[in-house]
């Protein structure tokens, strides 16, 4: 598969703070990333590089394999990017937004000769698109900016972006002041621009959002990569919960190697083993006779904070 | 009946609980506006009575300039009737009307601020949320309005009490007056409006009308008897009379109009919720037509550059019917005829006056290029400019779309300037309006400035209306107080050749368009480099 986003080695500074300070994020084409992080992690920095919007101290970028600073207008055409906080002008219509950035993107005046859809389109977007995202999000088009509330400001820019045909979406934690049918119904729409082949960089702090749609985590802390790869194999390195009980009381599971926070009441058993070495705990288990047995995989939220942990004590 | 009144008071008492926390929150937060503003006013009244004993030094003259001023309705109309010669009433006579004018945007600014706009940007929910009753957003303003309006007062009564001191004291009380009718008058239209743009846009409307009804009254008659003069606050203030027979009772007129105009603001304000309003913004289309970041740009720009535009023709029409007339007047004053050479002109009264008009509005347009160029800084520091950038909009584009307004935007209102000219005074219009044009290039050096700080340092883009507001005072005030050429030299306008009536040159002229170009690049070159602030 071939990237869609290559970073490697990013520094920024602003003064003395250093936002960036080596950061390596890599998107294959066709996959939904989740990018993770605390707040002042890096990860609206690191958008802003790859959007040519701040210019990297040192380190490479490269976004759709061009370049983000020097190539940002060609590059802009095939990517839509939906901000954290949608600001809108006070006194233009939601719809006219929406339009606005359709044209301005690459439906206006495209490069590209498309084939299918072949939909009536209008501000250079597809139109029965358009009007299905408006529907599905409860947006009403016709309202001034300022009368936006926060949630219907951040529907504003979802729209257009769903509705852009674009090639890699970039969204910055898109979802803030939705209510959770709004978060359902993005959570649709990603799906449906994955399985129309997109790529999507999803900036979140929402873990059940990022587990549910992603493919692949990358997760920053101080402006540096400390996990990537797909959620199978972050999950692997961290440890699974057993609850079990047994015919018979257990035995041995203290000596095996791997598991912790081990707790036996009668025939009881609960338990968290390192994922890799599951295989022997239940062995195990079964000598003694299952008569009920949950397993649970780790959660994203255990994987964050056991990364941030430290942090949090050190609090 | 005891414990109803009680009820009552204590009902009123909560109303406008935590009002005194957030006067002293609007003050702290007007701590450099309102003295700047007060300041500003102060000086442009205090220093009158030297300028005008400079300009009228005898009492001759003194009573020649009364006798003018009663032939003349098209000054009458500027300045308004002469009612005593003494220095103390020609100085309330020349300034009165302005300095109320000043007190009443100053008024109107900071009332809007602290209700409209906080409860626009939706601070004041915030605010509302803690012990502040329903009624002490407006009064925290109207006060914030009152400290402001009470300082001038104050410091005019003591500045000018030496001319008499009744003279003074009416005079102060009047421009307190005028300050607090638009103070109220911008209380009630925050209640009208969703937008403190707006809001303030109305107020400034109303505050013009009243400036053309006393101006057209002032025209018909010789003593501001008009019924059109008293129809105006600005009317009233003149009608005091200050050091001439000091009118006491029309100080009435504003005690009444600032209490029911306080009384219906208060109604208004009780009668609906937070952040809502009587006149409710209208939807827009659901579909839009704008296509790319040049007609955004117009979009955005356009209802200032029509406002402008209304202004600077209208400017020209008045300026240009007052032409013959002002020649005359100064045509029998020594000093005054002096100071409208140095002032720029040749010894053509007319062209002088011309000259010295077409100035005047290219330095106002300096402040319309430096606003229009930094619409640039608004949109980027709102974060609005961001996803424009994020989508196929090149910087560069970006930044031009506004920058044609700006700089375009500048000819076109020296142009109308040219034409209202046109129409008002009806001679020597090709003169004129080449007199306007060269002013263009001085206008967008300023511009460039704009530019050049917004590109290289945005966080100092600020600092232009630093430099308009220095050039216009070099401009406005440095001829008359005979200040040193070098800093003079300073303003590009002071290098552009004195039009009408002075030899056209073209090299300043070239010179300045080649730095403003210059200016413009270097500007541009720096924003494509740096950084975007979010």
């Amino acid at each position: 598969m071939t990237k869609a986003i290559t970073v490697s080695g990013l520094h920024k500074s602003f003064g003395s703070t250093h936002a960036l300070d080596g950061l390596d994020l890599e998107v294959e084409t066709g996959e939904v990333h989740g990018f993770l992080g605390p707040n002042g992690a890096g990860k609206s920095t690191t958008i802003r590089v790859l959007l040519g919007l701040l210019r990297a101290d040192a380190g490479g970028a490269q976004i759709l394999g061009r370049d983000p600073w020097a190539d940002a207008v060609e590059v802009h055409r095939r990517i839509a990017y939906v901000p954290g906080d949608v600001t809108l002008w006070r006194n233009l219509s939601g719809g006219e937004v929406i339009d606005l950035y359709g044209r301005l993107r690459q439906g206006g005046r495209a490069k590209r000769v498309r084939q299918g859809g072949g939909g009536r389109r209008a501000g250079g977007l597809d139109a029965q698109r358009r009007a299905d995202l408006i529907e599905r999000f409860e947006l009403d088009p016709t309202k001034k900016g300022r009368t936006y509330s926060k949630g219907n400001r951040q529907k504003v820019a979802l729209v257009a972006a769903f509705a852009s045909d674009v090639d890699l979406l970039i969204l910055d934690e898109p979802t803030s002041g939705l209510d959770p049918l709004m978060e359902e119904v993005f959570q649709r729409c990603v799906e449906e621009e994955r399985d129309r082949g997109r790529t999507i960089l999803l900036s979140s702090h929402i873990l059940s959002e990022v587990e549910e749609l992603c493919d692949r985590v990358s997760i920053i802390r101080k402006g540096r990569t400390v996990e990537s790869g797909s959620l199978a194999d972050l999950r692997h390195l961290t440890r699974t919960t057993v609850k079990a009980e047994l015919a018979g009381p257990p035995n041995g599971l203290a000596r095996l190697p791997g598991v912790h926070d081990l707790d036996v009441q009668g025939h009881r058993v609960h338990l968290q083993v390192d994922t890799d070495k599951l295989d022997a705990v239940l062995r195990q288990l079964s000598d003694s006779g299952v008569r009920s047995l949950t397993s649970t995989p780790p959660t994203l939220e255990e994987l964050f904070l056991r990364h941030y942990q430290d942090e949090v004590d050190a609090r | 009946m005891t414990a109803t009144t009680f009820a009552a008071r204590s009902g009123g008492t909560r109303q406008l609980a935590g009002t005194g926390t957030l006067l002293r929150f609007a003050l702290r937060r007007d701590r450099v506006l309102i003295p700047v503003w007060v300041a500003v006013n102060t000086l442009m009244v205090l220093s009158m009575p030297n300028s005008l004993k400079t300009l009228y030094g005898t009492a001759a003259e003194r009573a020649d300039l009364a006798h003018q001023m009663s032939t003349n309705a098209s000054l009458r109309a500027l300045v308004g009737p002469v009612f005593d010669t003494s220095l103390g009433a020609l100085t309330a006579w020349r300034i009165g009307i302005y300095a109320g004018a000043l007190a009443a945007v100053t008024s109107l600014l900071v009332v809007v601020r602290h209700t409209r706009d906080e409860e626009e940007s939706g601070r004041q929910e915030l605010v509302s949320s803690g012990m502040v009753g329903r009624r002490a957003p407006l009064t925290a303003g109207l006060l914030a309005a009152t400290v402001a309006n009470a300082a001038l007062a104050l410091l005019v009564t003591a500045g000018l009490s030496s001319y008499g001191t009744a003279g003074a004291l009416s005079f102060a009380l009047a421009l307190f007056g005028v300050g607090m009718v638009f103070a109220t008058m911008a209380a009630i239209v925050s209640q009208l409006t969703e937008s403190a743009r707006l809001a303030r846009g109305l107020t400034a409307a109303v505050l013009g009308a009243a400036f053309v009804l006393r101006a057209a009254g002032d025209s018909a008659t010789t003593d501001g008897s008009s019924a059109v003069t008293w129809l105006s606050p600005l009317g009233w203030l003149e009608n005091t009379r200050s050091f001439a027979d000091d009118r006491w009772w029309v100080l009435l007129l504003f005690v009444a109009a600032v209490a029911a105009q306080a009384a219906a603001a208060y109604t208004l304000a009780g009668r609906r919720d937070i952040g809502m309003s009587f006149l409710p913004t209208r939807p827009g289309p659901a579909t839009g037509k704008l296509a790319s970041a040049g007609a955004l740009a117009w979009r955005l720009q356009r209802g200032s550059v029509v406002g402008w535009s209304i202004g600077f023709f209208l400017a020209g029409v008045i300026y240009g019917g007052l032409t013959d007339g002002a020649a005359d007047l100064v045509g029998d004053n020594k000093q005054a005829r002096e100071m409208f050479e140095r002032l720029g002109g040749h010894a053509a009264l007319t062209d002088a006056f011309l000259a010295s008009m077409v100035g005047l509005m290219g330095l106002i347009a300096a402040l319309y290029v430096v606003a229009s160029t930094l619409r640039l800084n608004g949109e980027e520091t709102s974060s609005r400019a961001e996803p424009l950038l994020a989508a196929a909009v090149g910087r560069l584009r970006w930044a031009t779309g506004h920058l044609l307004i700006a700089f375009g935007g500048a000819a076109l209102l020296m142009l109308l300037t040219g034409l209202g000219f046109a129409v008002g005074y009806g001679k020597q219009v090709g003169p004129i309006l080449g007199a306007c044009l060269i002013q263009v290039p001085a206008i967008w050096v300023i511009g460039g400035v704009a530019v050049l700080l917004y590109g290289l340092l945005p966080r100092a883009a600020m600092a232009s209306w630093g430099v308009a507001g220095a050039v216009l005072l070099i401009g406005w005030i440095g001829p008359a107080l005979n200040l040193p050429r070098t800093l003079l030299d300073i303003s590009p306008f002071g290098h552009l050749p004195k039009m009408p009536g002075g030899d056209m040159s073209w090299p300043p002229v070239l010179i300045l368009t080649a730095l403003a170009a210059a200016l413009v690049a270097a500007g541009l070159a720096g924003l494509r480099r740096r950084d975007m602030i979010s």
